[in-house]
């Protein structure tokens, strides 16, 4: 078993295409992700792998629980957390990786990737997240 | 209808009271309100509260005294006690009633607020995936807001240095020591561009107001403070909230935008006519925001207002006279009714130390919180 992403649903298959998203089928409203509970009104959608940075925040302290990341005050790697705006659909928030926070911008252009929860875990234990990375 | 004024006003105060616990602050803030009313816990006809994490308001009569009235518990995140306000208002509006109270009490564990996604309806993922922490939805929001209205970071800061340099002025605030602009600027990051000088934490206090009819404020004889309106408001369509996987790409208004505009249009004033406004500072960013929102000044004036000292408590539209929740902390529960608390000395003038100065007649609260409620009061003497 090689690396799995966090959750089924969140994904549209198993390479991690593109993330499912929610459209509302009465009012067009495309949101994310799928709701937990199944309803007549909303179907998944696949989210657009591209769009720009609306805004983004730096996490600086390993969080506490429920997150499920490496969390040792030693050696905690800060995260960037954006809000990245889906042309037509919707923002979503992401991390973004392969960017320094220092270099994130307002506007940047950023894809769909999936990057590993703890990137020390070994490589068939690895579960993954949904980032976005600069073009 | 009667006009309903505040005729007492009770604080614990704020931060951390080792050995006492929420209800008991509760209580105490109950006591000290009852005393400066001149009045006895059998003149209450009736009582809404609330906390978050202390425990049902209503439990307080076995230690206030079993008089049998109608105590009601009110729960409604941030806004408990703006909600508790205005229910009692009603209830004496409606006529029902001559005098009541409104009390809101909190305790909280040390450190950011921990939250369950299931709690709000989110996968577990979200969570597990270093996302469910309040202190990023601050940081992104005010991220965007400063690059949308040219606003720089140290207008943050300056935001900070003021609350300090207030709450060292008020006896029931609890961070009670200056910090300079630089010190400020230079703290450790908590979520960019928020440091950790810029994020009020989670904390302990207690707030009890007594209300009363027009006729029987008269009677009492102390100094008439009207509550001119007290309006509750949830979120428009299109606004920026806490836990948001996702938001809309077309952005809307916000709840404060819809309270502050009610709230102007029932009491018959404008911006121009407040003369001190406390305002929801959650973080230093949200005291900006706010500024604009509740229509005092244009977005993108804010640094400038700030530069110029125009929210000191000497300037033109004084601010958070109290130092806010950034020095005051925040329990959920008593939050915004300390605002009201800080606006009933301001407008008797007892404020001491941190009066406002050149006697003023007017005041305005303002909360927003979680999941996107906002409540306004207007107190005029």
């Amino acid at each position: 078993m090689g690396a799995q992403p966090i959750a089924d649903n969140l994904f549209t298959d198993d390479n991690m295409t593109a993330l499912i998203g929610a459209r509302n089928k009465q009012t067009g409203h495309i949101f994310f992700p799928l709701p937990l509970t199944e309803n007549d009104d909303i179907e998944p959608i696949a989210l657009a792998t591209r769009g720009t940075v609306w805004t983004y925040t730096v996490q600086r302290f390993p969080p506490k629980t429920p997150y499920a990341g490496p969390a040792d005050p030693m050696n905690f790697k800060p995260y960037v957390v954006a809000y990245v705006s889906l042309p037509g659909q919707t923002m979503v928030e992401s991390r973004l990786t392969g960017v320094e926070p220092e270099d994130v911008k307002i506007g940047m252009e950023v894809e769909l990737t999936a990057i590993p929860l703890d990137p020390d875990a070994p490589a068939d234990e690895q579960v993954m997240i949904h980032a976005f990375q600069p073009v | 209808m009667s006009d309903v004024c505040i005729v007492g006003a009770g604080i614990h105060p704020f931060g951390r009271t080792e050995g006492r616990d929420g209800m008991d602050q509760g209580v105490f803030a109950v006591r000290q309100a009852l005393a400066d009313t001149g009045i006895k816990w059998e003149d209450i006809e009736f009582a809404f509260g609330g906390s978050a994490a202390s425990g049902a308001a209503d439990t307080m009569v076995s230690k206030l005294g079993l008089t049998g009235i109608q105590f009601i518990n009110v729960s409604n995140g941030c806004a408990t006690g703006g909600s508790a306000l205005n229910a009692a208002a009603s209830a004496i509006k409606s006529g029902e009633y001559e005098m009541g109270m409104a009390v809101g009490f909190d305790k909280h564990p040390r450190g950011a607020f921990n939250a369950d996604p299931a709690a709000y309806g989110l996968p577990n993922w979200y969570g597990e995936a270093g996302y469910m922490l309040t202190t990023q939805f601050f940081g992104a929001k005010i991220m965007r807001y400063l690059h949308e209205n040219g606003l720089s970071t140290e207008a943050l800061g300056r935001v900070s240095e003021k609350a300090f340099r207030n709450g060292a002025k008020t006896d029931h605030a609890w961070r009670r020591s200056e910090v300079d602009l630089e010190t400020i600027m230079n703290a450790p990051m908590i979520s960019d561009p928020l440091n950790k000088y810029m994020f009020c934490s989670p904390a302990e206090g207690a707030v009890a107001l007594i209300l009363a009819s027009e006729k029987k404020a008269k009677e009492l004889g102390g100094p008439m403070i009207r509550l001119k309106t007290s309006v509750m408001r949830t979120r428009p369509p299109g606004s920026f909230e806490v836990f948001a996987a996702s938001i809309d790409n077309e952005r809307g208004g916000t709840a404060t935008e819809l309270a502050a505009k009610a709230a102007f249009e029932q009491a018959g004033m404008g911006p121009e006519d407040i003369d001190v406004a406390q305002l929801q500072d959650t973080e230093a960013g949200a005291e900006i925001m706010h500024m604009a929102e509740n229509g005092f000044c244009a977005h993108g004036d804010q640094e400038k207002w700030l530069i110029e000292g125009r929210t000191e408590i000497n300037g033109a539209l004084p601010v958070n006279t109290d130092g806010g929740c950034l020095a005051c902390g925040e329990p959920i529960g008593a939050s915004g009714l300390r605002q009201v608390y800080e606006n009933v000395i301001q407008l008797r003038g007892t404020a001491g130390e941190h009066q406002v100065p050149g006697d003023p007649k007017t005041a305005y609260t303002q909360v927003y919180g979680a999941p996107g409620v906002a409540a306004v009061t207007i107190l005029q003497r």
